[in-house]
């Protein structure tokens, strides 16, 4: 499996309440209410730190669950919440946010 | 020598929902007489609109009833279509045009469009709620369609005021939220009143075997809030607007599930 790299992206409207992070695209008006892991995948997508890194580092460190299993799911989350536009994912690192899509007020 | 050209009469007429007035100019008295019927009681004297529309009046021709409502801005102009209307509305010149046919149900739609895009910028929404005034506070009472919201409008007693069975207007005002009667109607097709109230709770109807209230968290309130909130753009800033919007009425207006069969004793628990 390569490398991926996430990066949140800044136009989706994010907030926690009470320990829940709720995320809407910006694009579509799904809202997705995180659990722990989602939520933590989230909070490391800095666009920097791989996606294996992030989940050895910081999924399988904390929650009983194999490598494997785990990096595969982070996978299939990640892809999906970029379908949204929620995160921006790529096979080498993310350093540049995309310009915005719109017209502004 | 004979005049060549005649005159075509400008009418209008301000339609001021939520206090938010709007002017509505069309060369046709018909129309006009249909707008003062249809927005009884919402009809203002006020001076000066903050949005004034021309209306278009079109033949009537085929359209298309399932078709969906699209709303777009481009170039500072917002762009509103369904099926049965065009329009186009400029913020920052306060002006826009409707096309449509000579009916009622046309330039409601884009009133409430209008309505949702002008409140989103102020931290304010229309929900799909009935509400109602009882000792000079508003409750809301959201739900999907056969939730009850027509049910608890037509048990209310005669101490209460009805703002709406079907659309409620949600306005930020200072550290709260006020509530505005509107003249969008549900099942009871009864127009609501024309005044306003400070909102005291929101409350999520279920219909049920016994009367109740039940706490709720403030995620499922959010969520909740959130999908029975009108929301026509797909726009980056206005999902941002709305979506922050329902986390602050969160935080400061009690949510809660009640629970009702549908029978007048419901309102002991309201007010």
């Amino acid at each position: 499996m390569s490398k991926l790299y996430i990066a949140r992206n800044p136009r989706a409207a994010a907030r926690s309440l009470d320990g829940e992070m709720m995320i809407m695209s910006s694009r579509d008006s799904t809202l997705f209410t995180l659990n722990k892991t989602a939520t933590i995948l989230w909070q490391s997508a800095d666009g920097a730190t791989p996606l294996d890194e992030i989940v050895e580092k910081r999924i399988c460190a904390e929650f009983e669950v194999a490598p494997t299993e785990a990096l595969a799911d982070a996978h299939t989350l990640a892809r999906e919440l970029a379908g949204h536009a929620i995160l921006q994912i790529s096979e080498t690192p993310i350093t540049t946010p995309k310009p915005p899509f719109g017209d502004k007020r | 020598m004979a005049q060549l050209t005649t005159e075509i009469e400008r009418l209008s007429l301000i339609i001021a929902i939520g206090g938010m007035p709007v002017r509505v100019h069309t060369s046709d008295p018909d129309f006009l007489n249909l707008l003062q019927n249809r927005y009884a009681g919402f009809i203002s004297d006020a001076d000066r609109a903050e949005i004034e529309f021309d209306v278009e009046l079109q033949e009537p021709k085929a359209v298309d009833p399932d078709a969906d409502v699209e709303v777009g801005y481009h170039f500072g102009r917002w762009w509103l279509r369904r099926g049965d209307f065009r329009a186009e509305w400029e913020p920052a010149a306060r002006r826009g045009w409707i096309r449509q046919t000579a009916n009622p149900y046309s330039i409601d739609a884009v009133l409430r469009i209008v309505h949702t895009l002008v409140l989103a910028q102020q931290g304010g929404f229309l929900l799909h709620s009935a509400s109602a005034i009882r000792n000079g506070k508003a409750f809301l009472f959201a739900g999907v369609s056969e939730a009850g919201k027509t049910t608890i409008s037509r048990l209310a007693p005669l101490d209460v005021t009805l703002l709406t069975d079907e659309i409620s207007y949600v306005r930020r005002r200072g550290d709260g939220y006020v509530a505005f009667g509107t003249p969008f109607t549900g099942e009871l097709a009864k127009v609501g009143e024309n005044v306003s109230a400070p909102i005291s709770a929101l409350y999520l109807l279920a219909k049920g075997r016994e009367n109740r209230i039940d706490s709720i968290t403030p995620g499922e309130a959010t969520r909740s809030l959130l999908s029975n909130m009108l929301f026509f753009a797909k726009d980056e800033e206005l999902v941002q607007a709305i979506f922050h919007a329902a986390f602050e009425f969160v935080s400061r207006v009690p949510v809660a599930r009640l629970t009702f069969v549908p029978d007048a004793r419901v309102w002991g628990l309201i007010g």
